[in-house]
């Protein structure tokens, strides 16, 4: 039983999430306001890590197959970028390479300065 | 075939955890990670489809739908990571907001570069802008700055598959080794799907890639509009 009450507590916070997308015009979706909302919740000890963790944790580690449906309607809009084809696949690809590099050396940059300052 | 699948409730789920699952065999038995379930189950889904001209439809409202449905308060609990890591981004916030901004500029820059090189219309160039973020946003972003969301939707599809299953070989080629540096270039570069990744390499990881979601996402919003009017 221990699991339905994290499981209802993760679906209210759901729901509030939901009805926070409802009101306000924002192209955010709920999932963003939800991560906040339980952040905060956690944050400011409403919330204990213990009451959410072990759903929580399924939840998280099923993640990449819960995106499988989401990967798979590729299909759907295959038809409507033919034109664009290659544009999406160079910025799909390339793009997504590029990005990862300048962000990981640009920080790894910053954290090792942060940590060399530290040791002098 | 396909009036067969229809009839039966969970075809997708099955098809979908059914090959994930046997992907994850296939790398228990080799003892080494050969084939990415994510991206060996997306595989396996389209192939079954389109070798029984099967509409998406049926896939996603006969069990597809309900692995999707969790998908919400999956993507809400990477709160915790985040909550657990908290000091430790606190204390690199420097490095984080900076590994963001520079991450979504280097992006900007890469669609202007693809509106000379393709001399591309307008709309097609603004839809490449929102996409290293996570979908609902992208979509929205590009409906807002008129441009084609079904090109917005496949690009960021694109990236997030690719970012996944490519993510650790790539941060190896380029030297980032700190798990706080890997998770912000991940979760900047490949949102949720790439999060997905991030969580199982360690959970500063998926922390750092948990708030470079929320990071890039805000950054966008702010940067698109602007590099929007460079084209019109």
């Amino acid at each position: 039983m221990k699991y339905l009450h994290e499981a209802v507590i993760i679906a209210s916070i759901t729901f509030a999430a939901e009805i926070i997308k409802f009101l306000l015009p924002l192209p955010i979706p709920a999932s963003i306001y939800g991560l906040i909302l339980l952040f905060l919740l956690l944050k400011s000890g409403v919330l204990k890590l213990e009451q959410i963790e072990n759903v929580g944790g399924l939840l998280l580690e099923l993640m990449p197959l819960l995106l499988v449906p989401a990967s798979v309607s590729f299909l759907t809009v295959l038809d409507m970028i033919q034109g664009m084809l290659l544009p999406v696949l160079i910025m799909g690809f390339v793009g997504t390479v590029v990005v990862m590099m300048v962000t990981g050396m640009v920080s790894q940059a910053l954290v090792r300065r942060g940590g060399e300052e530290k040791k002098a | 075939m396909k009036d067969l699948f229809a009839a039966c409730s969970c075809f997708g789920l099955l098809l979908a955890a059914g090959s994930y699952q046997l992907a994850r065999v296939i790398n228990r038995r080799v003892g080494k990670e050969i084939c990415n379930p994510l991206l060996f189950s997306t595989l396996c889904c389209c192939a079954v489809l389109l070798l029984t001209g099967t509409e998406y439809d049926v896939f996603y409202e006969n069990g597809g739908n309900i692995l999707e449905f969790f998908l919400t308060p999956a993507t809400i609990c990477l709160a915790i990571p985040l909550y657990r890591q908290f000091a430790l981004l606190k204390k690199n916030a420097g490095a984080v907001l900076a590994g963001c901004t520079a991450g979504v500029l280097a992006h900007m820059a890469g669609c202007v570069l693809m509106l000379f090189l393709f001399r591309m219309e307008t709309a097609e160039y603004i839809s490449l802008l929102p996409k290293s973020i996570t979908t609902a946003i992208g979509k929205g972003l590009s409906e807002e700055l008129g441009g084609y969301p079904a090109i917005t939707m496949a690009t960021i599809m694109l990236t997030g598959l690719f970012g996944a299953v490519a993510a650790p070989g790539l941060l190896r080629l380029f030297g980032v080794k700190d798990p706080l540096c890997q998770g912000l270039a991940i979760g900047t570069s490949s949102h949720a799907a790439g999060t997905s990744r991030a969580v199982e390499l360690g959970e500063v990881q998926g922390a750092a890639s948990s708030l470079a979601i929320v990071m890039t996402g805000l950054l966008t919003v702010i940067a698109a509009p602007v590099f929007a009017r460079l084209a019109g």
